[in-house]
């Protein structure tokens, strides 16, 4: 196997090199024990319905059978507005820094289980582990963590002296993260004073009855944090209900209307963190490789399930032949297959209803006349699976390029100019993110000033953190989650008469 | 810069080579590196779980790639032959255990190494021009150079001028590569572009294409003798570069990661780099070598551990 020299061949077509094939890394999955039935979490104990049913969760990778969980009804939500009502005379009451500290304890708890919780979403949603463990756990923790810091500064939240929690809030998340949008819901509820009735999406409960057992590792006390599973008609007995000071959702623009209609005329402060369609924005002068890592993360990262997705990219019409090769050599090493392999990069789609939703979509993106590339891998045979998907020669008109997609789909569209880069990017209805590709710093700071979506990023995308801001314009939502301006949703003025 | 260094460059890049501006203007042209982009995501290839028969396959091919070197002062033949014993048989248990690519030594020891390494395929490396500062005369160089390559050595490891590289004279250190290319015969040169002096990623690409331009068979972090030596992002921009070269030209050149690079673990995550940032293609001897000492031993017991189940001490390993 020993050579004298140094051979090089002439061209890369003349090299026959078997790829280096990565064996199978699977994590262990014993780590979680999964109960094969689940009851609803109120008042700090588990508890079987009143008038709810039965139904059951799923691995899309595998389509098998995980467990089975309660879809808790009209009576569940009242006892646990009312195990929460209860909870809250005393919870915001209670020694700010001691609010802090059951935080502190949470995220610690978080972080020692993180291995269970990391498999547990992947099972649950169907995500690569790789991202469940390196982002979607650690960040979940860093955001109790943050606002465990926040519970007894609250003087300093821009409210003024004193500020009031608002009493018990009804939260309902969507599947794409469970866990971290738990941790984006719960955490400044708690922080401020407040107690909450969780409602986590269908098709993934199981990482928020985990976090209801940390919860209870950590004696914080009964009916502060309480989890009802269910459905769509859960979510809203939950946000309409009387008991309910104030509503978190998060979830698709459609649903977020419902609500904002369903809560008009009651003294409800609601905040609504919906859909988007962003425009990823890559100008001539952009650092190259690293924008293509940014589309590809932009898009690829969860499968595309991410409301702030960079699922239409912009980019300046005469790099975007260079851009579109590179960014298709690049996406010919993602690994598609089992989430729980510590190789893959894309994991399952998370249901076969979001699996029609893409392929409609997809079609009709052909239909209109986009040209589409797909990555040519096998597909496993179970579960929910779809190519990531890139469809260039995209007009502003086109449903792909108009309608959130959510999944692995990209729209390439080209501007020539800024002033059209600009006026393309905000030529949608949503408003959520937004990102720029440039190495030209005035030029971030324009289009950033120009841009009417609730997240910039530049040269950089999808990066979350807590004391960073997290919301909509338009319909993508209102209200902001994290940072100092995320806990006005959960606060309110000293009022000197109430 | 000289006509014949312009003559040197592939067709696409004689008009970069044009002159002394068109060679700055399209160095400077090359589109700027994201730092933090780069290095998260180097990060996070880092997090490829190389297991069971991929480890196996890895750490080999690692053996493969490694020019076994020793530049030190206090050098002597008796080492040098050590080490070449070493290189030709990493395990004399083991028969499957293939060489190391070549030993790298000074140039007043390459015709010890050229003697004990014979016709058992392992390749004769040698520093030159000046090595490891590069702060002689283009007379001296190509003298230093002129010695390995007449010593027998079949790759040249120079260095480039770094002063002149950071000061702008790129047509300079554009012509010495050149001279010391012509210098080197049918022997293979390889670049050292020194990046811990480069500072930037900006300033480390620009050198790889210059080196490329100009020649280099192969392009190379470090001499090991300043820190930072070769790290995974500067390398992943060495492997842009090359991968981009060859798009361009359709010439298919090397990388060589060189300094500081201890473990099988580390190994590995530079395989992944390969792989992924340039391409399968380079995963060969021919186009990516480790320039490292310590590092073969632990791709040793790595490799006993993965087959035997066991991992044995560093007393087991025979020393060099």
């Amino acid at each position: 196997m020993a050579r004298t020299d140094l051979d090089v061949p002439q061209s890369v077509t003349d090299l026959v090199t078997p790829t280096w094939e990565y064996a199978p890394a699977p994590q262990a999955i014993d780590v979680v024990s999964i109960a094969a039935t689940n009851d609803l979490f109120i008042g700090g104990d588990w508890v079987s319905t009143q008038d709810g049913s039965t139904t059951s969760t799923l691995n899309p990778a595998t389509e098998d059978h995980l467990a089975d969980y309660t879809v808790a009804g009209p009576a569940d939500v009242d006892a646990a507005v009312a195990a929460a009502r209860t909870a809250f005379a005393s919870w915001s009451r209670l020694r700010p820094a001691t609010r802090g500290a059951y935080l502190y304890r949470i995220a610690r708890i978080m972080q020692e289980r993180a291995r269970e919780f990391a498999v547990l979403e992947s099972l649950d949603n169907g995500k690569p582990i790789r991202e469940s463990r390196d982002v979607d756990v650690p960040t979940a923790a860093a955001h109790f963590f943050y606002h465990a810091g926040w519970a007894d500064k609250l003087d300093w939240a821009g409210l003024g002296p004193g500020p009031r929690p608002l009493g018990v809030a009804g939260q309902v998340i969507p599947w794409n993260f469970p866990l971290l949008m738990l941790s984006w819901k719960i955490a400044p509820a708690l922080a401020c004073g407040n107690t909450v009735v969780l409602k986590p999406a269908e098709t993934t409960p199981l990482t928020a009855l985990l976090f209801a057992q940390v919860c209870q590792q950590a004696d914080l006390p009964p009916g502060v944090v309480n989890i009802v599973t269910g459905d769509g008609d859960t979510g809203a007995h939950l946000v309409s209900h009387d008991g309910v000071d104030k509503v978190a959702f998060t979830g698709s623009t459609a649903v977020g209307k419902a609500i904002a209609r369903q809560v008009a005329g009651s003294d409800k402060k609601v905040t609504l963190e919906l859909g988007g369609k962003a425009a990823n924005i890559v100008f001539d002068d952009a650092a190259m490789d690293q924008a293509v890592e940014g589309i590809v993360n932009g898009i690829f990262f969860n499968q595309g399930h991410v409301c702030c997705a960079g699922s239409r990219l912009l980019v300046q019409e005469n790099v975007h032949d260079e851009v579109v090769e590179r960014l298709t050599e690049r996406l010919g090493t993602l690994r598609l297959g089992d989430p729980l392999d510590k190789n893959t990069d894309i994991g399952a789609v998370n249901s076969s209803e979001q699996l029609g939703r893409i392929t409609d979509l997809v079609a009709a993106g052909e239909a209109e006349g986009a040209t589409k590339w797909e990555l040519d891998c096998a597909l496993p045979t179970n579960g929910f699976w779809f190519r990531p998907t890139v469809f260039t020669g995209v007009e502003q008109s086109h449903t792909i390029a108009t309608d959130e997609i959510f999944g692995p789909v990209l729209s390439v569209l080209t501007f020539r100019t800024p002033d059209e880069a600009v006026a393309k990017a905000n030529n949608t209805p949503y408003g959520l993110s937004a990102g720029v590709w440039t190495e030209k710093g005035s030029r971030i700071l324009e289009m950033a000033g120009r841009l009417r979506a609730g997240v910039v990023w530049a040269n950089t995308f999808n990066r979350f953190d807590p004391t960073s801001p997290f919301g909509g314009y338009k319909e993508s939502g209102y209200g902001r989650e994290g940072g100092r301006h995320g806990l006005a949703a959960y606060l309110k003025p000293a009022t000197p008469i109430e | 810069m000289s006509l014949t260094a312009r003559e040197a460059a592939p067709p696409e890049l004689h008009e970069a080579m044009r002159s002394e501006a068109a060679l700055r203007s399209f160095l400077h042209g090359l589109g700027g590196v994201d730092a933090v982009g780069l290095e998260a995501r180097v990060t996070g290839l880092a997090t490829r779980s190389i297991k069971k028969d991929a480890k196996r396959t890895g750490i080999d091919l690692a053996i493969a790639m490694v020019d076994l070197t020793t530049l030190e002062g206090q050098d002597t033949p008796g080492k040098v032959r050590a080490l070449c014993a070493k290189g030709i048989h990493p395990d004399p248990t083991d028969d499957d255990c293939p060489s190391v690519a070549a030993i790298c030594v000074y140039p007043d020891l390459v015709a010890t190494a050229v003697d004990a390494l014979g016709d058992s395929g392992v390749g004769v490396a040698a520093v030159a021009t000046a090595f490891p500062a590069g702060r002689s005369s283009l007379e001296v160089k190509i003298a230093d150079t002129t010695l390995a390559v007449d010593a027998g050595a079949r790759e040249v490891d120079m260095v480039i001028d770094r002063g002149a590289f950071l000061s702008g004279r790129y047509g300079q250190v554009f012509d010495e590569i050149v001279a010391t290319k012509e210098a080197c015969g049918d022997a293979k040169l390889k670049v050292i572009l020194e990046t811990g002096e480069l500072a930037t990623y900006d300033n480390v690409r620009r050198a790889s294409w210059l080196a490329l331009a100009a020649g280099g068979d192969v392009i190379k972090t470090s001499t090991g003798k300043v820190s930072p030596a070769a790290t995974r992002p500067v390398t992943a921009v060495l492997l842009q570069a090359v991968r981009d070269f060859a798009r361009l030209t359709g010439q298919v050149r090397g990388v060589k990661a060189a300094g500081g690079i201890r473990t099988s673990k580390d190994a590995l995550r530079y395989l992944v780099l390969v792989q992924e940032v340039a391409g399968p293609a380079w995963l060969t001897p021919d186009l990516f070598r480790f320039g490292a000492s310590s590092l073969l031993d632990d791709l040793l017991l790595q490799r006993t551990s993965q087959r035997t189940g066991r991992y044995h001490s560093a007393d087991y390993l025979p020393m060099a």
